[in-house]
């Protein structure tokens, strides 16, 4: 038995899960997957990335697009500090990253979200490089693959953020019309404002095992109806069985199944 | 039992009480800000029965104490902060859908169900005549008295309100009839059965289907505009907002608790979520401002339909002369180019629209909107 003092900082965890004690750079190796219980822990843009296209082929688009401040939106502290302060820790402009890419040989436009940004919530740059990813697909016949995770809109952009869903959805009509594909892989947490527009809307939904799928937050809920919450409510497990995802897909399987789907539409 | 809302102008029956609005309020409830109104109220009060029980001529009297009266009430509606504008876009005798469907809408035909699951009466839709104007008629509907809102769950739909709604305006775009939508819902309802049924989905396929419909929609928040509840059933090809209706991401309440951890701080949330119609309309996320009678539409119900239905009447005019590929074209354009605030230096800050797909990409100082104007002619700067 490990002695947990004994054991220097970042080397060990429990997880949260099923809180057995996991050695990380496993955690790691296993594509930030519970060694134990499967457990698919939350991971950022880039290390989504890696995970799911061919090395090296990951070309990024609208890089330079950064967050304004429209409202000059200040709670305890200004929108402009927090920002600043995420974009040093994380060390991106918003909260998601899209670009060209391959998976499997098959050349796709792929858009990720950032939970660690902001919980990867949509404010304008989220809707705006969504919905250039969606043309972007349009112009070069490509498919389109979105890694969703997010709480919502971003709340310090107002109503700035509610009309990122407008906006997206309106893009993905076009994108339809002109029979493009488009595949989701909800992640955990799909939520609200981005649940409710572009992450609902794909023409294959795929979920992570786990994931929390939902429109309005539990606790709401919880004091809404004033009634416990059923097992499950809200997960990828539970959002397969209303019929609001098509697959639950392990992330090892990631790779294999989108470049299964893309075959089999033909794209 | 007919269940139908009684607002079908051809009933011949009076409507049933629970549906009835009272007529114009003389002096409705008071809210809290608008209490140095009650003084001058008592005042006039007084001075009437003196004059009616004693036979003398107050007339005079009144007449100035009424003129006060206005007076106070236009010092105060002019200025409303953003919570006090929350509270009169939530006041109890607010005119609602009803309201407005049984004072301006000629022959309504109320259809119900989404034909999958039910009928949610948080949703109300049906053919009507606006104007001399065939339209589908969708919007929600709090409910006027305490049954009636318990009946639909204070106009908050589940997903079969959003379903029900789309349902009824894919049946107008089949027969060409616009459609009008009004806003009024603190949002979809937040429970089981709403996730259950996928409240997500259905107000995601709402707005790519409303995106694309071959029909004009004209939107008016008429109340409250609760975040993706009202966006919906909200994207058209012009959406409105009464003077004192707001339009929010989120309630002020429900952000004060999520960012300053106290419902305390709503006052402060809601001035910081620049959500009032003048706002939203600096900003051009909104098209325009639909003024409303003094001190509020509860004190002329009548006053403010006559407003909306003029309105929607020259709106669905002017929407009607273009062909139908560029109303949606343009309906398309209005929320690609909403709501870009955000910094892009890869685009020249020259440029006011830098490309002619997607390059929406200007600073939010410049924002610029092609929504309700011929289309803006792009010059082609690359040669």
């Amino acid at each position: 038995m490990v002695q947990k003092r004994d054991v220097p900082a970042g080397v060990w965890d429990n997880c949260q899960h099923c809180g057995h004690m996991v050695y990380l750079k496993e955690v790691e190796e296993n594509l930030h997957c519970c060694p134990e219980c499967g457990h698919h822990r939350r991971i950022d843009a880039r290390t989504r990335i890696e995970h799911l296209v061919d090395p090296g082929s990951f070309d990024e688009l609208y890089a330079d697009l950064s967050p304004a401040d429209p409202l000059k939106f200040k709670d305890r502290i200004p929108y402009r500090e927090r920002l600043k302060e995420v974009q040093q820790a994380t060390g991106e402009r918003d909260a998601v990253v899209v670009g060209r890419a391959f998976i499997r040989g098959r050349a796709v436009i792929l858009a990720v979200m950032n939970p660690s940004f902001i919980m990867a919530s949509m404010g304008a740059v989220v809707g705006e490089k969504i919905t250039r990813a969606i043309e972007r697909a349009m112009e070069e016949d490509l498919p389109l693959v979105a890694v969703t995770a997010s709480g919502g809109a971003r709340m310090q952009e107002g109503m700035v953020s509610l009309m990122q869903m407008a906006k997206t959805s309106a893009a993905l009509a076009r994108f339809d019309d002109a029979k493009g594909l488009y595949i989701v892989v909800a992640t955990d947490p799909t939520t609200a404002g981005v649940a409710a527009s572009f992450a609902s809307l794909g023409d294959v939904i795929l979920a992570e095992p786990g994931a929390m799928i939902g429109f309005a937050g539990p606790r709401v809920i919880k004091n809404t109806i004033k009634t416990e919450l059923p097992e499950n409510f809200q997960t990828a497990e539970f959002m397969m069985q209303k019929g609001f995802v098509d697959r639950i897909v392990k992330r090892q399987d990631l790779r294999r199944e989108i470049a299964r789907i893309i075959d089999y539409c033909g794209k | 039992m007919d269940s139908d809302i009684r607002i079908d102008a051809e009933t011949k029956a009076p409507p049933a009480p629970v549906f009835a609005p009272p007529p114009a309020v003389a002096h409705p409830a008071l809210l809290e800000f608008e209490k140095p109104l009650l003084r001058i109220q008592q005042d006039i009060a007084m001075l009437e029965v003196e004059q009616s029980q004693t036979g003398r001529d107050h007339s005079a009297e009144i007449r100035q104490q009424q003129a006060r009266l206005v007076a106070k009430t236009k010092r105060l509606y002019s200025n409303l902060t953003a919570w006090e504008t929350v509270l009169v876009a939530r006041h109890a005798q607010r005119p609602l859908i009803t309201d407005h469907i049984r004072n301006i809408v000629q022959d309504f035909c109320e259809l119900h169900g989404d034909r999958g699951f039910g009928d949610d009466r948080a949703m109300v839709t049906g053919f009507g005549r606006i104007g001399g104007h065939k339209v589908m008629i969708v919007g929600h509907n709090k409910g006027k008295d305490t049954k009636e809102r318990l009946i639909c769950n204070f106009g908050c739909a589940h997903p079969e309100g959003y379903r029900k709604a789309l349902r009824k305006m894919k049946l107008a775009e089949k027969f060409h009839l616009p459609v009008v939508c009004m806003i009024d819902t603190q949002g979809a309802y937040p429970g089981i059965g709403s996730e259950e049924r996928g409240i997500s989905q259905a107000i995601a396929v709402n707005m790519m289907e409303m995106s694309r419909l071959r029909v004009p929609i004209v939107c008016v928040v008429i109340g409250e505009g609760g975040s993706g509840g009202a966006l919906g059933i909200g994207v058209g090809d012009r959406v409105a907002v009464f003077q004192n209706a707001f339009y929010s991401v989120i309630s002020a309440e429900g952000c004060a608790a999520i960012l300053w951890k106290t419902a305390d701080q709503r006052e402060r949330a809601a001035e910081a979520l620049k959500f009032t119609a003048r706002d939203l309309k600096r900003m051009e996320i909104i098209d325009d401002i639909l003024p409303e009678p003094l001190g509020g539409a509860h004190r002329n119900p009548m006053e403010a339909s006559r407003t909306l239905e003029k309105y929607l009447t020259e709106t669905l005019s002017e929407l009607s002369r273009p062909r139908i590929d560029t109303v949606v074209k343009r309906r398309y354009e209005r929320f690609r180019q909403i709501a870009s605030f955000f910094n892009d230096p890869s685009s020249d800050a020259d440029k006011p629209l830098s490309r002619k797909r997607g390059g929406v990409g200007q600073a939010f100082a410049r924002v610029r909107r092609i929504a309700s104007t011929d289309p803006v002619e792009i010059p082609d700067l690359s040669s």
